[in-house]
């Protein structure tokens, strides 16, 4: 049996479900509009640790292990973990894991991440690979101000465009059977760049690839926009969420301004945080999915979702080099009820 | 205190052409302060920012256009003292004391604090 669709869409014939999911945030996001949401906010963003890596590492283990105790698991039942961060070498997720004896799948997507992990893992769950499996992704504002832009001691400005990395983690367990929302499409993301350089305007790097997934998606899926209760990119920010509804004009979508979010935008309150274009980073979609939309899934509040983390593929080297910012987007469609 | 006032304006003065460059261009601030640093030995080889630091005393000579004033005061005088090969060795003279410390400076704090957030 064909489970793809149209020209990148994946149609789960018995859709995986997401049983648990459990969000640790740092001590800025935990004073965000959200912070009622997260399962732990951390009270020092180093976490007892000597280096911010080794914060995001420990963050890393213990999201994991809240989300398998949530999902009424041992780690011994997990057949496949599947995560990323945006340290180097994805050290923050590996050392992370380390201690579990787990197999262990490293994905790099940059921001989108998450999504990347939700649809592999969701692929080894319908494939008959695995029965339980977990997906997630972290980032650490300080480790990646360090790697990406400058050593936070520096006292750097930082321009209006730019977003603030999410430090945290966020985990979904996802199972061929049990309670809970589930996974009924995936749109893998192909790599969309036009040209942007800035690596402080992220969102407008993102935006477009953000716009080619979700055209794609309905395409494939031969959906309307209006069929979803919310469509909810990753991590665009003010800049790229503007942008993209402007790009979407221009494909002759037009949704509703309550119906399309961002979670960069969602998870900071932007004049109180001083945060400029939003929130950003592996755990801005993650944290924000596992904490505020997993539970409107599960009680069914919010019927389904297309959840599109978002991410820009550039590296330092890359960004010295003159190269532009790719972007790639991998919408994850979610529903509470299944038919 | 009109020292203290002339340094406020013209040190907050080159600060906020900063602010302009980050704010309105896509320049990073690491070219920013490469430029500065340009920029200030550029001005400082052709005598005009001896002016501006003769005005405005630590206002022109701390922000970061500064180092690059003292970088070609430096390499001009060597030269002058030594002939050619002053080029090469006089650059780093006058900043000497200030790399040192902070260096030093550096390695102290890095011993006695842990890292913070902003």
């Amino acid at each position: 049996m064909n489970k793809k669709i149209g020209n990148q869409t994946i149609k789960f014939a018995s859709p995986p479900v997401i049983i648990s999911a459990a969000s640790i945030a740092g001590k800025k996001e935990g004073e965000g509009p959200l912070k009622k949401y997260f399962d732990v906010i951390l009270s020092d963003n180093l976490k007892g640790e000597k280096s911010w890596e080794k914060a995001e590492s420990k963050i890393v283990e213990n999201t994991i292990k809240i989300a398998v105790y949530k999902a009424g698991l041992t780690i011994d039942d997990i057949d496949y973990i599947f995560g990323g961060d945006l340290l180097n070498q994805d050290t923050g997720s590996t050392f992370g894991v380390r201690n579990f004896r787990r197999p262990f799948f490293g994905l790099f997507g940059a921001c989108s991440t998450m999504g990347e992990a939700m649809g592999l893992a969701a692929m080894a769950i319908d494939g008959g690979f695995a029965k339980n499996v977990i997906a997630g992704a972290s980032s650490h504002f300080c480790a990646s101000e360090k790697q990406f832009r400058f050593p936070l001691d520096m006292g750097n400005q930082r321009p209006q465009s730019s977003t603030w990395t999410i430090t945290g983690d966020g985990t979904v367990v996802i199972s061929n059977k049990g309670s809970g929302p589930r996974i009924t499409h995936v749109t893998a993301g192909k790599i969309v760049d036009l040209g942007v350089k800035d690596a402080n305007n992220m969102g407008a790097a993102m935006a477009p690839a953000a716009c080619d997934t979700i055209v794609t998606h309905l395409k494939d899926t031969k959906r309307s926009p209006n069929y979803y209760d919310l469509i909810v990119t990753g991590d665009l920010g003010y800049v790229g969420h503007t942008l993209l509804k402007q790009l979407l004009a221009q494909e002759g979508i037009y949704i509703n301004e309550e119906k399309i979010t961002d979670c960069g935008i969602e998870i900071f309150n932007k004049t109180a945080q001083d945060t400029h274009s939003g929130g950003s980073g592996c755990a801005c979609s993650a944290v924000t999915f596992c904490g505020y939309f997993y539970p409107k899934l599960k009680t069914g509040e919010l019927k389904n979702i297309l959840f599109i983390p978002t991410g820009a593929l550039m590296s330092t080297t890359s960004s010295g080099q003159g190269e532009s910012i790719p972007g790639i987007a991998h919408a994850i469609a979610i529903e509470s009820r299944v038919k | 205190m009109s020292e203290i006032l002339k340094a406020f304006w013209v040190g907050g003065f080159i600060c906020l052409i900063g602010q302009l460059l980050i704010d309105k261009t896509k320049l990073t601030s690491g070219r920013i302060l490469v430029l500065y640093v340009c920029i200030g030995a550029v001005l400082g080889s052709v005598g005009i920012y001896k002016i501006i630091a003769d005005y405005a005393g630590a206002g022109a000579t701390v922000p970061i256009i500064g180092f690059g004033h003292n970088l070609s005061k430096s390499v001009l005088k060597e030269v002058a003292d030594k002939g050619f090969t002053g080029i090469f060795t006089g650059s780093l003279k006058a900043a000497a004391g200030g790399i040192s410390a902070t260096i030093l400076f550096g390695f102290i704090a890095a011993l006695v604090f842990n890292p913070k957030e902003k």
